[in-house]
């Protein structure tokens, strides 16, 4: 749904924005992540941690490149074909705005940031690759992230990102086949459900 | 202590019965002990520290006390049959210690000479030693019995922990520990978050986190299951 919200947003206020986006997986990470930086350093409610600017911000920026299906997926693991097509789409929803509050909690710390992007080789043939950015702390050993992406119908979608060999999806599998396990999908969707209540409560509403 | 034994005893029950983790019980007490030490103490005092002192003020200490774990990583790295790794992490040291002012200023990572990451858990864990038992240390937080069987060999050799006078090894451990501790505030927060189970949220990211080091950073990958 989201989906077509995000559509015919950009047709609404960019006109025919997509064809504009760099088309390399390597590319598009680089321009998402810049673009976020610039924003958070241009705004100064931003950098102090203003979640539902932060929430927008990602929303607009970054979450049209995130194959949100995929993810829910991941982390869902083998459950995931149990569950019916009403109870994906509300787990996809649920999850999609768990991670979106989560990682816009976070956001403020990318403003002083140095990031360092390299080029990955690509055959034309390729389908999926992992996009590595270090981002370099003086005396520490530098952070790898990487994006794991795939090439979809509509350009490349990242499914999974992964901090210090933590992947922020695979991470929640354990919790969510624990879940799933005692109290079924249903009972999986309910706690999603709640915790991004309580996180709504907590940190000002999202949207 | 008494307050450890009482909240030990008093999450005992509660178990998801993951193989790995057959001490669930004591460790859900052990990770509420370390969050009220951490509430109550640490987690004040590290933002205190962050706000008092300024980020290139945090970042010499950060690196003097990061020079002074490269020689011991680089023991580690040739333990575990690396020893241009090792090199590198000597060489760090030689670097950072005389150009870098004691370490206060990271010259070598300016020169493209990486940090890395290791200890003698690694190390055992390269030589086939396998994980044992999830545990949540005191303080420490989430480990392993295998990791945690090979800290007293860290320690022996941490020039902080084995510093003289005893005044002067105190308190360059408490500066070092707190430090530390405000160096992950903001992913602390995110964690609370992120997390529908704290207490298996922390395990899985601890156990990734470890593989990841343990591949040195190249672990097998996966994909998202189809419809």
């Amino acid at each position: 749904m989201w989906k077509t919200l995000v559509i015919v947003a950009l047709a609404l206020f960019a006109g025919p924005a997509p064809a504009q986006q760099p088309t390399s997986p390597d590319e598009l990470v680089k321009k998402v992540m810049l673009d976020i930086q610039n924003a958070i350093v241009a705004d100064k409610d931003m950098k102090a941690g203003d979640r539902d600017k932060s929430i927008r911000l990602i929303e607009e920026k970054a979450l049209p490149y995130f194959d949100q299906r995929g993810m829910t997926a991941l982390a869902v693991g083998v459950n995931w074909r149990k569950a019916s097509p009403e109870q994906k789409e509300r787990l996809v929803q649920e999850f999609r705005t768990l991670i979106l509050r989560t990682y816009a909690s976070s956001i403020s710390a990318f403003a002083d940031q140095k990031f360092e992007f390299r080029p990955v080789k690509l055959a034309p043939e390729d389908t999926e690759t992992t996009v590595p950015v270090r981002i370099v702390q003086s005396g520490s050993q530098p952070v790898l992230v990487e994006y794991d992406m795939e090439k979809k119908p509509d350009g490349w979608k990242c499914y999974d990102v992964r901090i210090a060999g933590v992947s922020l999806v695979i991470n929640y599998r354990t919790e969510f086949g624990i879940l799933v396990r005692d109290k079924g999908i249903d009972g999986l969707i309910d706690a999603l459900t709640k915790k991004n209540r309580s996180l709504d409560a907590k940190g000002g509403a999202g949207k | 202590m008494l307050a450890l034994a009482l909240l030990v005893a008093a999450s005992g029950c509660a178990s998801t019965g993951d193989p790995r983790d057959p001490l669930e019980g004591m460790n859900r007490g052990v990770l509420a002990f370390n969050d009220a030490a951490d509430n109550a103490v640490l987690k004040p005092v590290a933002r205190a520290y962050n706000y008092v002192t300024p980020e290139p003020l945090r970042a010499m200490v950060r690196n003097f006390f990061n020079n002074l774990g490269d020689p011991w990583i680089g023991t580690n790295n040739l333990l575990q049959g690396k020893p241009l790794e090792a090199i590198t992490d000597w060489m760090r040291f030689a670097i950072n210690t005389t150009i870098g002012f004691f370490g206060i200023i990271d010259v070598a990572s300016q020169a493209r000479l990486e940090k890395h990451d290791e200890d003698f858990g690694q190390t055992l864990a390269v030589w086939g030693v396998g994980n044992g038992p999830y545990l949540m240390l005191p303080f420490l937080g989430p480990s392993t019995t295998r990791d945690t069987a090979a800290l007293p060999v860290d320690w022996y050799k941490d020039p902080v922990l084995t510093a003289r006078p005893i005044a002067l090894r105190n308190t360059a451990t408490a500066v070092r520990f707190i430090e530390r501790r405000a160096d992950v505030l903001a992913v602390s927060n995110t964690l609370e978050e992120a997390a529908l189970d704290r207490y298996v949220f922390l395990r899985e990211a601890f156990y990734q986190h470890r593989r990841n080091l343990i591949y040195d950073g190249r672990p097998p990958r996966e994909r998202p299951p189809a419809d």
